[in-house]
């Protein structure tokens, strides 16, 4: 008897409690968003403001405790220093190899998984294409760790051609990031050319194109905002990497690693350093939306 | 666009390639294990199943993989609930700000794993060693749980976008309190995608390094460090070959999973 009536207690207040809730929709809001916005508004964007505020800060150069007084000394540092600028331009330059070369091994393979294959293999091919990517980061490093080493899978395909692989370096490095991203480009234009309507190749061909003429004209102008939407990825993954660079890289160095180098004693400056690869993925970003790939995402 | 046979058996051909580069260098990873010789030389002097048992009973790779689970399963879990949380925030209020609510969402995710890293790596040093807590477990999980709410919110967010609210709206109308109707309609129209992104969530948490460099205390190892340290030790080379070939074939499991869930959350997966 006494549990009844506390249970119907207890359902009044469960009701009273779900009414006021469902009459006051901010306060619903409210509940939603303070526990996730705490975690990264504050958490998270704070301690990323933390660190581009320190950027503007120095270190004693003996005891390597950050000093904070406002300089901007280390961005000065930063396109002074011919070490820096040469690697900051080697680094933008392998994230935009890394693209042109995925975009151009992706292509052929999107159109063959998109409008060559047959219907009934194509949501296959796409799980084929897909399934890399939840294949660890660092096991295909790894994998081509092993196949460029010496001795390795590269060697022994091209002995009968009396060449050698590329060894470790700048070339691997590229191969690798190429090998890693690829299917973050095959995706979007497959998407892009599986959605390319029919009538519209047929009315180019009606008109006298052949196919080399409706592709350049229709196809390719169609399908490049999803290369930008691709690139997107490929570009900006390549230039935050310095985990590939360190295993197939040899000596290589991008702003990663002088990033990684110089946090245990210089924490403004790799804080500076670390400003380098956003401000570009920035640009980058503005200049892709100018196509309209952004919203094809 | 009517293709030549040339082109069609051109483009085959490039196919045919792009897939062999896609999988070969998978596929040598499993044969590798297999390798009797400590070298990657290629092709292998033959095949031996030891290296498998040696690597079972390697206490350091079997730590780290307790830890990476235990690292994983810490973030997916709050991810679960905040990456929830925003989804509803998102697709059944309207509120100023909404875009740049979803905007910081992915951000963890789109900026450089190194930058996340050492910004979260100074804020733990600055505010929790003052209190007494270093940097552990603990810390690794906040790091991974920052970039793993993106990946539960787009699943949920996708799913609440094409299950209309005025299901709920009917159940309150039949008289179901706030609660009820979540219970019973809201949950179960959203439980897969929770599945599915809980799933991805774990793989990503699962598959991090950079991140988790910066926020592991000292004595923290995850599976992928530990590979990372003993990849360039040749005594140590034919147990991360066989780690790195239960790697490859694990990956199996949350593309087959997330691909039975829902057909929407296999492409929208790592993005």
């Amino acid at each position: 008897m006494a549990t009844d009536v506390t249970t119907a207690a207890g359902r009044g207040t469960v009701r009273r409690l779900a009414g006021s809730l469902h009459r006051r929709p901010r306060l619903r809001l409210t509940l939603l968003l303070t526990a996730p916005l705490l975690w990264l508004a504050v958490l998270y964007l704070g301690s990323l403001a933390v660190l581009f505020v320190s950027a503007f800060w120095t270190t004693n150069s003996f005891t390597s405790q950050v000093v904070k007084v406002w300089s901007t000394d280390n961005f000065h540092e930063l396109f002074t220093t011919p070490v820096f600028r040469q690697v900051i331009l080697r680094s933008v330059g392998v994230a935009l190899a890394v693209t042109v070369l995925c975009a151009v091994i992706a292509f052929p393979v999107a159109f063959y998984t998109a409008r060559v294959a047959r219907p009934r293999w194509r949501p296959l091919l796409v799980v084929a294409i897909l399934t890399p990517l939840w294949a660890s980061y660092l096991v295909k490093v790894y994998a081509w760790r092993l196949i460029l080493s010496e001795g390795g899978l590269a060697d022994w395909m091209l002995a009968p051609f009396g060449l050698s692989g590329p060894g470790f370096g700048l070339p691997a490095t590229v191969l690798t990031l190429t090998y890693l991203w690829l299917p973050y480009m095959i995706l979007p234009i497959h998407t892009a050319l599986e959605q390319l309507p029919a009538n519209l190749l047929d009315a180019s061909a009606d008109l006298g194109a052949r196919a080399g003429r409706t592709f350049r004209s229709v196809v390719l102008p169609m399908v490049l905002p999803s290369v930008a939407a691709g690139s997107v990825f490929t570009f900006s993954l390549s230039l935050g990497d310095y985990i590939t660079v360190q295993i197939v890289g040899g000596k290589t160095q991008l702003i990663g690693n002088l990033v990684y180098s110089n946090i245990e004693l210089n924490l403004p400056m790799a804080a500076a350093l670390g400003t380098v690869p956003v401000v570009v993925i920035v640009l980058y970003l503005l200049a892709i939306r100018r196509t309209g790939a952004l919203n094809s995402l | 666009m009517h293709l030549s046979r040339t082109a069609r058996i051109a483009l085959r051909t490039g196919a045919g390639l792009g897939f062999a580069v896609i999988y070969v260098p998978l596929l040598l990873v499993l044969v590798n294990s297999l390798n009797p010789d400590r070298s990657a030389s290629w092709p292998p002097p033959g095949l031996t199943g030891r290296w498998w048992s040696v690597a079972v009973h390697n206490s350091g790779a079997r730590q780290a993989l307790w830890v990476s689970v235990k690292a994983g399963l810490g973030a997916t879990a709050i991810a679960l609930v905040l990456g929830t949380l925003i989804a509803f925030a998102v697709a059944r209020h309207r509120f100023f700000g909404r875009d740049t609510v979803s905007f910081i969402v992915v951000l963890p995710i789109a900026l450089p794993g190194i930058v996340t890293g050492i910004a979260l790596n100074s804020a733990f040093g600055t505010v929790l060693e003052p209190l007494g807590v270093g940097l552990g477990l603990f810390t690794v999980i906040v790091g991974h749980a920052t970039f793993c709410i993106v990946i539960v919110f787009n699943n949920v967010v996708a799913r609440l976008r094409r299950t209309a609210a005025s299901y709920e709206e009917a159940a309150m109308d039949l008289g179901a309190t706030t609660f009820r109707a979540f219970a019973d309609v809201t949950f179960p129209l959203v439980r897969s995608a929770l599945l599915a992104g809980g799933l991805l969530a774990f793989a990503l948490s699962f598959d991090e390094i950079v991140v988790t460099t910066f926020t592991a205390g000292p004595g923290i190892e995850t599976l992928p460090i530990w590979i990372f340290d003993n990849m360039t030790r040749p005594q140590q080379a034919p147990v991360v070959n066989v780690v790195a070939a239960v790697l490859v074939l694990l990956s199996v499991i949350p593309i087959y999973v997330a691909q039975r869930l829902s057909a929407d959350t296999a492409t929208s997966s790592r993005v």
